[in-house]
């Protein structure tokens, strides 16, 4: 049944499920584990992040695709959202309808997008993915009239899914009943099942042939597969998710705006995290996003602290600016390319 | 049993069409300019527009040659080379401030020289960084292209954090040396000064460049290199050598643009080698990964289409381009002058 679940796709180590389990259960009862605004505004994160990282590794890891959009298909997602519950009012159809209106548009984009750069060659991918990621976001930004250009979009959701609503007087171990609970679980359980749905594709025949055309796309064409179109799809399916992602986003800020979810400092958040988790594994970004979130959320703290007290130190206290935390993600980010490809799932597997 | 026919062998020439099929591209920047003229419509700004479409075209060229031909070269491609953009431009920027004495008399010399020792400055200091970027960040990745693209990725974050290090988190702005102020005007339209003196610089690499390729012997290597690599390491020559000599020319011609960019500018941000990357990455994909004349012609009709729609419709300038590669995608998908390569 469990191994069911997951696909056949077992972790393989003992140390790895034990931290998969801590994760699961961490995010699972986080409002009752951790109490707090802050604390449960970081498992959301963590929940759409490893939907989206999840998501990117179909095309980076399994596929050996990259791709530098991906934050345009979250964005997308979480635009649908944003745009249909101004323009329906608040309500689960206006999430349904932009959540599923994003999830297309992003597919046909990718698709296009594909059908442009795939069919001639990998790298031209990167390229044109990059230069299409801009020109969207630099669109966004610039049709106010519709996207609120750089102030982004305010927008109500359902009632039911507000703090201000309270399914049940009182409260159970301290968590008060309302709203922003159901939201959470909405989140965590959509993630869930996203993330099992990639396990699935992932382990499918369809899987095997993306890791066959990463391994060696001309003998995997002789085989007979149509690389061109395994490719394609792989990259509609993981845009598709994206966007699913950037709508649970949505539904979770009740706001969007280009810096949250088009950015490009998102695309290399979601790098490092599916390098650091490791390339070519579904947990890989279950381990990868936690640890960047967390890190992110409390390492900055921690910079600051250290560049006071070397303030002394000419240099060394600009180098451990929190507004440099980039710089230490750009050095550990080559180092892992470089050392451990396999990223922390690698290490715990033993392959590496 | 039938007869084999005769062996009749003769020699045909390629009909004209087909001779001049691989430099139809050429007439691509015309019909841009005259499309341009029609939509338009306003001759004196049409004019400008179409010097300052020229001129960003030219700067554009000078940071993308570098590029192609290391890709052309040794199947590598940097993301990173945006870095090299935006260091060379912090480096002219910090010797132009110290020669401020120079920059600010009335003198065309004196500022020629200014810029020049600037431009020699960030040069030089690209050139260097391009030699280390190559060592550290490229060797360890050849072959692999996937890891390229990460790794040089990553090598652009670390670059663009550093230069926050260095000079600090704030965009520097920065004024052009007094000559170089100010317009000329031709025609009823105004065509800034820097503009022209871009367009000229451009223009002399282009031939320079092209005078190197096509009639010198390293010329030559490298120009067999990109054909068939494997051939010219048989015949005795260390390509791994002229590989390095390119990448390290590359990054001096990026550090080179990122001053002349940052000059036409007036600002300098440590991203701005990232965002002109992506300008610069369009041009090579419709050049032709590997071709300098593609990615002169391609350079100068994104600058040029980059200026006409900022002026028609400002909103859709980059969109425009996006368009424009995908058409020429579709016309060749290859890019507009394919390189041969005999593999």
């Amino acid at each position: 049944m469990l191994v069911n679940l997951l696909s056949g796709d077992r972790p393989r180590s003992r140390m790895l499920t034990l931290v998969l389990v801590a994760i699961l259960v961490g995010l699972a009862f986080a409002p009752f584990l951790f109490p707090g605004t802050r604390s449960l505004e970081t498992a959301a994160r963590i929940c759409i992040f490893i939907v989206l990282v999840a998501s990117y590794d179909l095309m980076l890891g399994y596929s050996g695709i990259v791709s530098f959009a991906h934050t345009m298909f979250f964005g997308i997602g979480a635009y649908g959202v944003a745009l249909a519950s101004t323009h329906m009012g608040r309500g689960f159809d206006a999430l349904l309808t932009g959540t599923v209106a994003g999830a297309l548009v992003a597919a046909l984009l990718a698709l296009i997008i594909g059908l442009f750069s795939l069919r001639v060659r990998a790298i031209f991918f990167a390229m044109i993915t990059l230069a299409v990621a801009s020109a969207v976001a630099v669109l966004v930004s610039q049709l106010s009239g519709l996207t609120g250009g750089e102030d982004g979009l305010n927008y109500r959701i359902p009632r039911a899914l507000t703090p201000a609503f309270k399914f049940a007087d009182g409260s159970f171990l301290g968590v008060r009943m309302n709203g922003k609970l159901l939201n959470y679980y909405l989140i965590f359980i959509a993630s869930f099942v996203l993330f099992l749905l990639l396990l699935r594709i992932v382990n499918s025949p369809f899987g095997r042939v993306l890791q066959a055309i990463r391994e060696n796309d001309f003998r995997a064409e002789s085989i007979g597969y149509r690389v061109v179109l395994y490719r394609t799809v792989a990259t509609c399916i993981s845009a598709a998710v994206a966007a699913i992602a950037g709508s649970l986003f949505a539904i979770w800020l009740r706001y969007v705006g280009p810096d949250t979810t088009l950015s490009f400092e998102i695309m290399i958040d979601i790098l490092l995290m599916v390098v650091i988790g490791g390339m070519g594994t579904m947990y890989g970004a279950v381990i990868g996003a936690t640890l960047f979130v967390i890190a992110q959320n409390y390492l900055q703290n921690l910079m600051g602290v250290a560049a006071e007290t070397v303030s002394a130190v000419p240099l060394l206290p600009d180098l451990l600016n929190p507004d440099r935390w980039l710089l230490w993600l750009g050095v550990l980010f080559v180092l892992s390319v470089y050392f451990f490809p396999s990223g922390v799932v690698g290490r715990l597997r033993g392959t590496s | 049993m039938s007869i084999a026919p005769e062996h009749v062998p003769k020699m045909e020439t390629a009909s004209l069409g087909e001779r001049l099929a691989p430099h139809a591209p050429l007439l691509l920047v015309p019909v841009l300019m005259i499309l341009g003229f029609l939509s338009i419509t306003n001759t004196s700004s049409w004019l400008t527009l179409t010097v300052s479409g020229l001129a960003m075209g030219m700067m554009i060229f000078i940071m993308a040659s570098g590029l192609t031909l290391v890709f052309g070269l040794m199947d590598v491609i940097n993301f990173g080379h945006g870095a090299f953009v935006s260091v060379g431009a912090f480096i002219g920027v910090t010797i132009l401030f110290a020669l401020g004495g120079m920059t600010e008399q009335p003198s065309i010399l004196l500022n020629l020289l200014a810029v020049l020792v600037a431009v020699t400055g960030a040069m030089a200091g690209t050139a260097i960084m391009g030699w280390a970027f190559e060592r550290v960040i490229v060797k360890p990745v050849y072959g692999a292209h996937l890891k390229q693209i990460l790794v040089t990725m990553g090598g652009l974050i670390i670059v663009e954090q550093l230069i926050h290090v260095v000079w600090g988190p704030d965009e520097i702005f920065l004024t052009r040396p007094e000559t170089l102020k100010g317009a000329v005007t031709f025609a009823g339209a105004a065509i800034e000064k820097y503009r022209l003196l871009a367009v000229a610089i451009g223009l002399v690499l282009f031939l320079v460049m092209r005078w190197t390729l096509k009639s010198t012997k390293i010329g030559l290597i490298v120009r067999a290199g990109v054909e068939n690599g494997e051939m010219v390491e048989a015949l005795g020559y260390r390509l791994r050598l002229v590989f390095i000599a390119v990448f390290v020319a590359g990054s001096a011609l990026a550090g080179l643009g990122g001053v002349m960019w940052g000059l036409y500018q007036e600002v300098v941000t440590a991203h701005m080698g990232q965002q002109i990357m992506i300008l610069v990455f369009i041009v090579v994909i419709i050049g032709g990964l590997g071709s300098v004349e593609g990615c002169f012609i391609g350079a100068l009709l994104v600058g040029l289409m980059q200026n006409y729609t900022a002026f028609l419709e400002p909103k859709l300038a980059l969109v425009s381009n996006i368009g424009l590669m995908v058409a020429i995608l579709m016309w060749r998908p290859q890019g507009m002058m394919p390189v041969v390569k005999a593999k």
